[in-house]
């Protein structure tokens, strides 16, 4: 194991004032980046291989090097709606060390040749966004933002926006609408955001966690960087762990170590007497895994290998007392909330999976119906303009597919319960009663 | 068995459904931008939204922000309130219901002072979070003060099961603390100050040094 690099020393006390971060060695990065031309810069960020943090594990530099070239009015955009259910990384990274965020975003906008950004963060971390203002406003002061920023030709005007609770601001997209003012609906991509993004201009879309990464990459050097982790997922990665753990909580970890490691090492596995009975990876839109694959090298590569992804980063453990229906339900419950309406698969997909699982749950299916909500399940894949209805989706047909048993011995289970209750004649009447009232 | 279909119930619009919204009315001309004119709007908060709007390059950015300085304000975003923002902005009302109704924490009707969102998404209901949300219903559920809420994630998975109280984040909460808990809201106090997020340490064994 390596030692941390985000997470090193993150519990000195005031680390979130610009005092305490400079006297860690803040903002030297960002001396160093600008003593560079931007295409040095750049080329370090592609060399680096850093995978995008916040889902989809786009490379970083790619992203970067897709922006036009030339004066224009480009945008920077801080991913900060982090409302993946089983994620709280960048809570932790934003509310102790907000500079290392701001650091990374002066040095990304450089790299790109943007001259204003945003910080888009969820309208629920109150504390976080605070911390956040009060480090925009000291960097200001500082020379670290604003114009010709520490005598260079590098200018940078930087805002944090509150978003205002809604899951689906977390796409980018969506959230370049709700940025601008909007109700937070998916664009259509292509274009995608590098080309035509924010107020139709180019737009760098990232993730607290990738960007909190480029001052490390900066001050490390990428070739560095690149040795740490695995060859197609490189440097570390801020891990939350949550469920049924002893220690639930954010780690920083090398890529490529077993799963098991973080699980049942770092988090302390299930409650005593208690076993593992299937994990989320990734957050909750990723395809769960059994016990058996706690072996898994968690990477980006290996878990698409093994019919999952890596995804945020999140990993939700859930252990043999709980029944997979209850989880599929708050799964699919909660992306029908958050489905924002504009694509029909997504809107009635999520509407209908609620339905049959409540129907599974009280007794009312037929194993037929598992075959109809896989259906359901196939038909939403793809076929929106983003990937929230994919996220209920993936992790419903999943566990569909591997507990399949269990779905139907609790729709038997249920189904007999109910046999029981209608033979006997007062709870029958009392039943009908209660439709009616 | 037949059912009386007196007895069905139904919604004031007929169906046995919730209507998606509420329906239009037709007959009446759309509303434009609020008459400066006519629609005082106090110097505090006009300050604030131009403040806001001053920061994008496209002054409709400002809407999230300025809604939410109006339900500072108001406590909710309230008819009045959005013709003052939509005044300020140069937009009509409509624009600006039409986003306020879209986010959770913008509320269009009128809500308790006391925000508690019960977190009840997978991973705190794996530790019982539908408990804790069930005491925290039986004690301040009717209460006018509050504005309680079950609320999907709130990003606080290691504080499970957990509630952002007016804005803070409290964790790990037994449904038996939750009297306490409310009666140190009334009292206006941080309640349980042991278990705040704010103080908590990170639990990375390697963060240390």
């Amino acid at each position: 194991m390596t030692a941390p690099l985000l997470f090193k020393g993150i519990d000195e006390p005031d680390l979130h004032t610009l005092d305490v971060y400079e006297r860690n060695g803040g903002y030297e990065s960002l001396r160093k980046a600008l003593s560079m031309s931007r295409e040095e810069v750049l080329h370090e960020l592609e060399t680096s291989a850093l995978r995008g943090r916040g889902g989809a594990g786009f490379a970083m530099g790619k992203k970067v090097s897709f922006l036009p070239k030339g004066q224009m009015d480009k945008y920077l955009v801080c991913n900060a709606d982090e409302s993946e259910p089983g994620a709280f990384k960048d809570r932790e990274l934003m509310q102790k060390s907000p500079h290392m965020l701001i650091e990374g975003m002066i040095i990304a906008a450089y790299a790109g040749g943007i001259n204003r950004a945003f910080i888009f963060i969820r309208g629920e971390y109150a504390l976080q966004a605070q911390r956040l203002e009060a480090a925009v406003e000291q960097a200001k002061e500082k020379g670290y933002l604003g114009d010709r920023i520490l005598g260079s030709d590098h200018s940078l005007i930087l805002w944090v926006h509150r978003g205002a609770g809604a899951y689906i601001c977390g796409e980018e997209t969506a959230l370049l609408d709700a940025l601008e003012g909007k109700r937070g609906n998916p664009r259509l991509k292509p274009p995608f955001p590098a080309n035509q993004g924010l107020y139709q201009g180019p737009t760098l879309v990232n993730n607290v966690e990738t960007l909190s990464t480029v001052p490390t990459i900066i001050r490390l050097g990428a070739d560095e960087y690149a040795k740490i982790g695995t060859t197609g997922s490189t440097g570390t990665k801020v891990v939350s762990v949550s469920g049924h753990v002893q220690r639930p909580g954010n780690y920083e970890i090398e890529l490529g170590i077993p799963a098991r490691e973080i699980i049942y090492g770092l988090a302390g596995g299930p409650p005593e007497g208690r076993d593992v009975k299937f994990w989320f990876p990734g957050g909750s839109s990723s395809p769960v895994l059994k016990k058996e694959d706690l072996d898994l090298s968690y990477d980006f590569d290996t878990l698409a290998k093994a019919g999952s992804m890596l995804g945020s980063g999140s990993i939700i453990v859930v252990d043999d007392s709980t029944p997979v229906v209850n989880v599929a339900l708050k799964v699919a419950k909660f992306y029908r909330h958050e489905s924002c309406g504009k694509c029909t698969p997504c809107r009635e997909g999520t509407n209908w999976t609620v339905k049959m699982l409540e129907r599974i749950d009280s007794g009312e299916a037929t194993p037929m119906d598992l075959d109809i909500m896989a259906g359901v399940q196939e038909n939403i894949i793809g076929n929106c303009l983003c990937v929230l209805g994919d996220s209920m989706a993936m992790p419903i047909g999943s566990m569909v597919a591997k507990f399949r048993e269990e779905f139907e011995a609790h729709i038997e289970a249920a189904r007999q319960r109910n046999e029981l209750a209608t033979t006997d004649e007062a709870p029958a009447e009392a039943l009908i009663q209660g439709a009616v009232a | 068995m037949a059912i009386d279909p007196t007895r069905v119930p139904r919604f004031g619009h007929g169906s046995r459904v919730p209507g998606w919204d509420d329906a239009a009315d037709l007959t009446k001309d759309p509303e434009g931008i609020p008459d400066p004119a006519t629609t005082p709007v106090p110097e505090e908060l006009r300050a604030r939204i131009e403040e806001f709007m001053a920061r994008y390059p496209d002054r409709r950015s400002a809407a999230i922000p300025a809604l939410r300085a109006v339900q500072e304000r108001y406590g909710w975003c309230t008819p009045e309130g959005i013709q003052q923002a939509a005044c300020v902005m140069r937009l009509t009302p409509g624009y600006l219901i039409a986003v306020a109704t879209f986010y959770d924490m913008l509320f269009t009707e009128p809500v308790g002072a006391n925000d508690v969102f019960v977190c009840t998404n997978i991973s705190c209901s794996l530790r019982g979070a539908d408990d804790l949300f069930a005491a925290f219903h039986e004690h301040a559920g009717d209460d006018p003060d509050f504005n309680l809420r079950a609320f999907e994630c709130l990003g606080a998975c290691d504080l499970a099961p957990m509630a952002s109280i007016n804005g803070g984040y409290v964790g790990p909460i037994s449904p038996d603390e939750v009297p306490a808990i409310i009666e140190a809201v009334r009292r206006g106090e941080e309640p349980l100050p042991d278990r705040q997020l704010k103080y908590r340490k990170s639990v990375d064994p390697n963060a240390a040094a």
